[in-house]
Order: C-alpha cells, then sequence, then structure tokens
C-alpha cells in the first residue's frame, strides 16, 4: 500500500521522534500541495517540492552541505549549550528534547568553511530547534563567530532562522541583540563583509539584530521575514493582512533587502559575492 | 493593589483636602499625626511592594513623562524634529540643552498623561522613524562631541503594517550597532516601562539607571503568558517569573543604578522625581567626562559582550 509509505510530515510529540529536514520512507507528502515525492527528487533538489515548489525547512547540516566546499566545514564552539537563568518552569526539559530531536546542542551551528576555495566564517540558525529562538547560548555562539572573523579577517555569512528572542531566558536573551551586533560593529570597522541570508521565518529579536545588519542581505524565495508577528499585528489593527505580507518579495519591494534568491542558487550567489570582495582577484 | 497601598492613598487625600481648609492647632497636629502614620505605612508599603504593583506603578497614567523630566532638567532646550526622510515620530522627543554645565543631546520615548496626548504620542511606540530620528540626533551629538542621555518609557516599539513596510527591525538594529560604536559618553534609564528591543534601540550606553518602579523585560507579561501559555490572563503569574523589576536588573548587572522615587511612585511627587533624576545625571555626566572616549566605547563593548549565561555539554 502506497499510504502506508508515505510517512506523516506532521509533527507529534508523542513518541519523541527525531526531527529530520527530510524525513525517512520512500514517499513523502508534500504539506504544501498534498501530492507524494518521491524521497531521491526531494534530497536532490534541496528539499523544494518538484510540484509545487515548496521550500521544506532544511537542517543547519543539510544547509552547510548544499553551500560550501565538500568536506571544508570545520565546526566551532559544538559544545557551548543553554542553562536555565532564570530557573524557568520546564526549560530543562525542553532544551534536552529539542537536543535530542535534532542531534545538536543549540539551534545554530558555527564553523569554517570554503566556497570555491575562498575562507568563510558561516553561521547557520535552526528553526527547528525551539523555533530557532536566541537565548545565551545562540546569542553566544553567534557573537564568537562574527570575533573569530573579526580576528582572522574573514567574511563572514549568517544563514538566519528565528521565532525571535527566547522568553525562557527573559532580558538575558534580549541583551544577546546587542551581544551580537556590537561584534558586528567591529567586525565592519574591521572592513570585512558579512552577508546574510534570510531564511524561513526570520523574525522578532533576530530581525532586530544581526539579520538586518548584513553588507549585504539575500533572502530565500517565500520566506517570511518581519519585526512583529503576523498575528500581533491583526490583533492590534484588527483587521487581516494581504497573503504576501512579510514576505522576501514584500521586504525586496519596500527596499528592505538586496535580493531573493532561489535555494539552489544560494551558493553560485555567495561565491559571485565573495570574488567581487575578494582582495586578491583584486590584483 | 496591596490594602497598606490602599491606606497610603486614603491617607494621602485626607492630608490633600485637611491642607486646604483654613489651618489652626487641631487641624495642624491631625496632620502631623496622619503624616506620621504614612511614613509607617510607606515603610511597610515598600517591602508588601509584588511585581505586580511595580508594573501597575511604572504604566501608571499620571507617571511623569520624558516632557516634563525634559521641562525640569534641562536648560535652554531646544526640540529637534525629524528622521530627513520620512517623517517626525512624535513617540520620541529629541533635542538638544543643558543638564547642570553640561551640553547634551536627549533622546526621550514620550508617553502620554491622557487619551488625547497618547493618541498624538503613540503610547509611547515609536516607528522606524523615531529610531532613525534618534540614530540623526546621536550622530550629531559625536559630530559636535557632546554626551547622549536617552530616556526610556515605551511598551515596545509599534507593531503595524508601516511599521514593517518601512523596516522596524532594520531601525532597531542599526541604532542597537551604532550605540554600541557612538564616539561620545551614553546614560541611558528607564522612567516608565522598558518594553523590548524597543528600549533596547536606546539602551546600549556606559551607564544604565532604572527608577525604582519601572521595568524592562524581553515583553509585556501579557505578551509573554500568552506566547508561553496562550494565556494572556496569566500575565501576573509570568510578571513574577520574568525577573523585570529594578532589583533584578541589578542583580544581572544590567543596570547601574537604581533612582530611589517618592514614596507611592514617581506620580506622588514628580518634582522630587525630576531631583533625583537631574542629581543622578550630573553625577554622572562629571565621571564621564573625565573618561578617555576610546577606552569608554571598549568598556561599553565588554559590558555587552558578557551577557548571557550558558554552559558547556560534555
Ligand atoms: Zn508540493
Amino acid at each position: 500500500m502506497l499510504d502506508n509509505l508515505i510517512k506523516k510530515t506532521k509533527k507529534c510529540d508523542k513518541p519523541i521522534t527525531k526531527k529530520r529536514d527530510i524525513p525517512d520512507g520512500i514517499f513523502y507528502q508534500c504539506p504544501k500541495c498534498k501530492k507524494s515525492i518521491y524521497k531521491l527528487d526531494l534530497r536532490q533538489g534541496a528539499g523544494v517540492c518538484p510540484h509545487c515548489n515548496y521550500y521544506y525547512p532544511v537542517s543547519p547540516k543539510n544547509r552547510i552541505n548544499i553551500t560550501v566546499d565538500k568536506g571544508s566545514f570545520r565546526e566551532l564552539d559544538v559544545n557551548v549549550t543553554s542553562v536555565n537563568p532564570l530557573d524557568f518552569p520546564e526549560y530543562e526539559d525542553k532544551i534536552e528534547t529539542y537536543k535530542y530531536k535534532t542531534e545538536q546542542n543549540e539551534a545554530v551551528i558555527t564553523g569554517r568553511a570554503k566556497i570555491e576555495g575562498r575562507n568563510i566564517i558561516i553561521a547557520v540558525m535552526d528553526s527547528r530547534f525551539m523555533m530557532g529562538s536566541m537565548g545565551s547560548a545562540v546569542g553566544e555562539k553567534i557573537t564568537r563567530a562574527i570575533e573569530y572573523a573579526t580576528v582572522h579577517k574573514l567574511p563572514l555569512i549568517i544563514f538566519t532562522a528565528s521565532g525571535g528572542a527566547r522568553m525562557q531566558e527573559g532580558i538575558l536573551s534580549l541583551m544577546q541583540m546587542a551581544k551580537t551586533s556590537s561584534a558586528l560593529a567591529k567586525h565592519d570597522d574591521a572592513g570585512l563583509l558579512y552577508v546574510v541570508v534570510l531564511t524561513d521565518p526570520t523574525t522578532g529579536g533576530v530581525t532586530a539584530s544581526f539579520a538586518m545588519l548584513g553588507d549585504i542581505i539575500l533572502a530565500e524565495e517565500g520566506a517570511l521575514i518581519g519585526f512583529a508577528g503576523r498575528r500581533v499585528i491583526e490583533q492590534t489593527l484588527k483587521q487581516k493582512l494581504p497573503q504576501d505580507f512579510q514576505s522576501a518579495e514584500f521586504l525586496l519591494d519596500h527596499g528592505m533587502i538586496d535580493s531573493v534568491v532561489k535555494r539552489d542558487e544560494i551558493r553560485t550567489v555567495l561565491d559571485r559575492i565573495l570574488r567581487l570582495h575578494s582582495k586578491e582577484d583584486k590584483k | 493593589m496591596s490594602q497598606t497601598i490602599e491606606r497610603i492613598e486614603t491617607i494621602y487625600k485626607a492630608i490633600s483636602e485637611l491642607s486646604k481648609l483654613e489651618q489652626n492647632d487641631e487641624i495642624v497636629k491631625t496632620i502631623a499625626r496622619l503624616r506620621s502614620i504614612l511614613i509607617h505605612l510607606e515603610k511597610k508599603a515598600q517591602k508588601e511592594y509584588c511585581v505586580w504593583d511595580r508594573i501597575q506603578l511604572a504604566r501608571h497614567i499620571d507617571r511623569p513623562r520624558a516632557q516634563y523630566y525634559i521641562d525640569r532638567i534641562v536648560e535652554d532646550f531646544i526640540e529637534i524634529h525629524g528622521d530627513r526622510s520620512f517623517s517626525d515620530d512624535r513617540a520620541i522627543i529629541g533635542g538638544i540643552g543643558k543638564i547642570g554645565k553640561h551640553t547634551v543631546t536627549i533622546i526621550a520615548q514620550n508617553k502620554g498623561n491622557n487619551a488625547k496626548e497618547n493618541v498624538e504620542r503613540n503610547f509611547g511606540m515609536p516607528h522606524p522613524e523615531g529610531y532613525r530620528k534618534a540614530l540623526r540626533l546621536m550622530k550629531q551629538a559625536e559630530k559636535f562631541n557632546r554626551p547622549v542621555v536617552c530616556l526610556i518609557d515605551t511598551p515596545g516599539a509599534y507593531c503595524g503594517i508601516g511599521a514593517e513596510e518601512r523596516g522596524q527591525g532594520e531601525a532597531i538594529a542599526r541604532n542597537i550597532m551604532e550605540m554600541s560604536r557612538l564616539k561620545v559618553p551614553i546614560i541611558s534609564g528607564i522612567i516608565g516601562e522598558g518594553g523590548s528591543g524597543g528600549a533596547l534601540a536606546l539602551g546600549v550606553a556606559d551607564r544604565f539607571f532604572m527608577q525604582e518602579n519601572t521595568t524592562y523585560s524581553i515583553l509585556s507579561p501579557e505578551g509573554f503568558a500568552s506566547i508561553l501559555w496562550k494565556d494572556s490572563k496569566r500575565a501576573e503569574e509570568a510578571a513574577e517569573k520574568m525577573r523585570m523589576t529594578a532589583k533584578d536588573l541589578l542583580g544581572f548587572e544590567i543596570i547601574d543604578h537604581i533612582i530611589g522615587e517618592p514614596t507611592g511612585g514617581a506620580h506622588k511627587d514628580p518634582q522630587q522625581a525630576a531631583h533625583k533624576v537631574k542629581k543622578y545625571l550630573i553625577e554622572q555626566l562629571d565621571i564621564l567626562e573625565t573618561k578617555n572616549i576610546e577606552k569608554l566605547v571598549q568598556l561599553r563593548y565588554e559590558r555587552f559582550r558578557k551577557y548571557g549565561e550558558f554552559g558547556m555539554a560534555t
């Protein structure tokens, strides 16, 4: 039966299932068009539905695979992990669950890598890990990556994906916005290149800090990007918002980003940007 | 509100009524007696304040606003308007003036004391153009080498269609980054509510104070409860967990000083509240004036660099 081969992609909490960007099974059902997708098609298409162009969320691991030179990635600060500074109920359990589900310590992975032989520092956020929310550990990892790039005079590329600040760490999460942005000021002062790739979704405190500070800001096609949540705005204004509100295309139209890029073209575009900013190539 | 605070309110009213009468020995004695009871009750109330009481004081409609402090504290004030690209955001007052002997740039979020003022001031919730006006004034302060004083009082940055279209996130991010490297001393402080990124966008400073009955938080307790528990009615419970009072923030070393308020809140005696803020600002401006600016900016970086608590997985 084909039905048995279609793995349900709907999120369920019990029993705990590992979060994979592209789930197991031979066929998947596309969450948007509901058609069956053959596993290999999805993998080769970097998580894009061949029928309706739906973008499956990509894990940092796969994102790195499709972005940087094969075998070039060296992870930094793997062990930085969250604690519970406000003694917030059930926060530790939540962290442990997400660690298990995603096989990562936190909602961002950072490291050094190469694109077409050029050294870069890369940070990739993970919307599957507590909505990619930024608490102290995420802020620390990103700040260290920025500082590493500054010290080693390297270009920095950050893929954002975040629901915003992590509520469970209260005001300390807010301070991560200042911490990361201050580190970026130093990277900027050193005349170094910072490219942001906004992916779905990028909102709240991440939008109001490092996500919007790139020298060049790209956005993945169709990504939702905004400061306030859609529901909050609808409740405040008591009116429905247009479908494309806060889409990557909407931000492009309003002059907030430089370019909207298809998933399978991101590496090529990044390579071109890096080449245009490379000092060696200018000689 | 606790019973003690209610009794204080009643006695305040009684004293005020008695003071209006023609004074005789009897009345003078009664007032004196009431005042001594008041002192006792006020001390008691200080200990009894729960977080929720302080939030009510921080949000009190009669609380003195930035405009009041500017009028009381700043001499030769000249207001400066507009972001030079879209409009003038009335939620933020900007200008130049003298505090004591120091010429400073003032940037302040201003709520209203009534419905009409609040409509004009958008309840102290700035749009991107408000933050861009603030940034323009900060860069101007840097050019003329004068310190920046920011007074924070906002439930948060405004959430709306125009705010999104014009890049609320970018405006806040830019201010945070530029403040971190601004080459003049910066003093920021909360005179009411310090709501989220909308507050932080004026809050990357060398000195950070909070008045005694103010709050600083990642989100309003209502919003917090609604996000985490899908129930905004649990705001009081959220407030207890969020650690958002001046004392909490001092504990995290996110602020340097708590400025005392008149008993019952700043609105009970605005003149006294303003006097204390002025005294603090002059003290700190005197100190900051003597500092080497490169060193100061480096210390500002280190201050924000250390925020956060994390562990190492084994
Ligand atoms: Zn599809």
